[in-house]
């Protein structure tokens, strides 16, 4: 009689573990699913840019805000004979300017752009 | 060893064929090059298209590939109606692109190495959109410089930011494809005199295969620099034809 019991109980244990892996087998294959999914929407903004497109377009990003400062400031300094007021704030605002810039192209930014693309 | 910036020498083939202003204009390598980039680029396009076939041939299929590539580029960057800026980018991207890669070969002359080309392409994307820009949008096209949200204390700040932001636009474009060029080439060749330099070294000749090795990864390299640069300037050049498009919202 105990024999009988235990086999009837087996069968009942083998199919909660069936159960279970089964279980577990649909929920794995979810979790890769929504994995699989999450992967799918994140690509960049820059779309198809290659990292290293990116990086090349960051560096010079900066320099260009800082060269433009400078720039503007000596022109400032040489024409309206302002030396050397002109220089000094237009070489902080180029610094500016190039923290700015990174910003941007990195898309840490929300920036009148990215609005107007939001909105289409 | 030859000088590395020997190079980017520019060379008269001929005397001055006519005088702007003060200046002679004469037939140089550069321009040589020019014309040769073009020329490729007109004959690619010629064989291309000449089929017109439904189901395209190679050389067909390689036209295709490269107008999708771009237009997929612009309509990305600067939106669908951004199209109508397809022909300039397409030819911005085919020149810079081509006058790169012919630069590669050897004993040929980079366009693309002196800022004064490059700044005048990047000035003409920028001219293109002040001019695009204030016709279509007149007074408004200054909305550029005021980003909408911004707390009005801080608007003044903001708008003098911009302002030198938008003035950097072409000195970053003008200057990233010139010294990547510049920067790529005498690395090339210092690192190829190296080897000849080795060689006639007496006992260090057995270290020459080092920089022989390391100029052929730089080569590769530099390719894909040619093309990557080529390919920045036609996205930068479309993201600030989209602000001609749409200045501020």
């Amino acid at each position: 009689m105990s024999g009988n019991g235990e086999d009837g109980r087996q069968p009942e244990d083998r199919d909660l573990a069936k159960r279970l892996d089964d279980l577990g087998r649909r929920l794995s294959a979810k979790e890769r699913e929504a994995l699989a999914a999450r992967k799918a929407q994140e690509p960049r903004p820059g779309g198809d840019a290659t990292a290293m497109s990116n990086a090349l377009r960051l560096s010079g990003e900066f320099i260009a805000g800082v060269v433009a400062g400078a720039g503007i400031g000596w022109a400032i300094d040489t024409y309206l004979g302002l030396s050397p007021w002109g220089l000094i704030v237009f070489l902080l605002l180029g610094f500016l300017t190039g923290v700015w810039n990174v910003l941007r192209a990195a898309g840490y930014l929300k920036t009148p752009r990215d609005h107007g693309s939001g909105g289409r | 060893m030859a000088s590395p910036t020997e190079q980017f020498e520019i060379r008269h083939f001929t005397g001055p064929l006519f005088h702007l202003g003060d200046s002679p204009v004469t037939f140089t390598n550069s321009a040589l090059f020019m014309v040769l980039a073009v020329g490729v680029i007109t004959a690619f396009l010629a064989a291309a298209t000449a089929p017109r076939a439904v189901v395209p041939g190679r050389w067909q299929n390689l036209g295709e590939l490269l107008y999708e590539f771009v237009a997929s580029t612009v309509r990305q960057s600067a939106g669908k109606d951004g199209l109508v800026f397809l022909p300039l980018v397409f030819s911005l991207f085919t020149f810079v692109l081509i006058a790169n890669l012919l630069g590669l070969l050897p004993y040929a002359f980079t366009v693309t190495s002196h800022i004064i080309v490059t700044a005048a392409l990047a000035l003409l994307v920028i001219f293109t959109v002040i001019g695009y820009g204030v016709a279509k949008h007149g007074a408004k096209f200054l909305n550029i410089f005021v980003p909408s949200g911004v707390p009005g204390w801080l608007l003044p700040l903001i708008v003098a930011i911009e302002v030198v932001s938008f003035i950097s636009r072409p000195v970053s474009l003008s200057v990233r494809l010139f010294a990547n060029m510049l920067a790529g080439h005498i690395a090339l060749k210092i690192f190829a005199g190296f080897v000849a330099a080795l060689l006639a070294g007496g006992f260090a000749a057995f270290l020459s295969p080092l920089p022989l090795a390391f100029t052929v990864a730089l080569t590769a390299l530099e390719v894909l620099v040619a093309v990557l640069q080529a390919y920045v300037f036609a996205v930068l050049t479309s993201l600030y034809l989209h602000d001609a498009l749409h200045p501020g919202h």
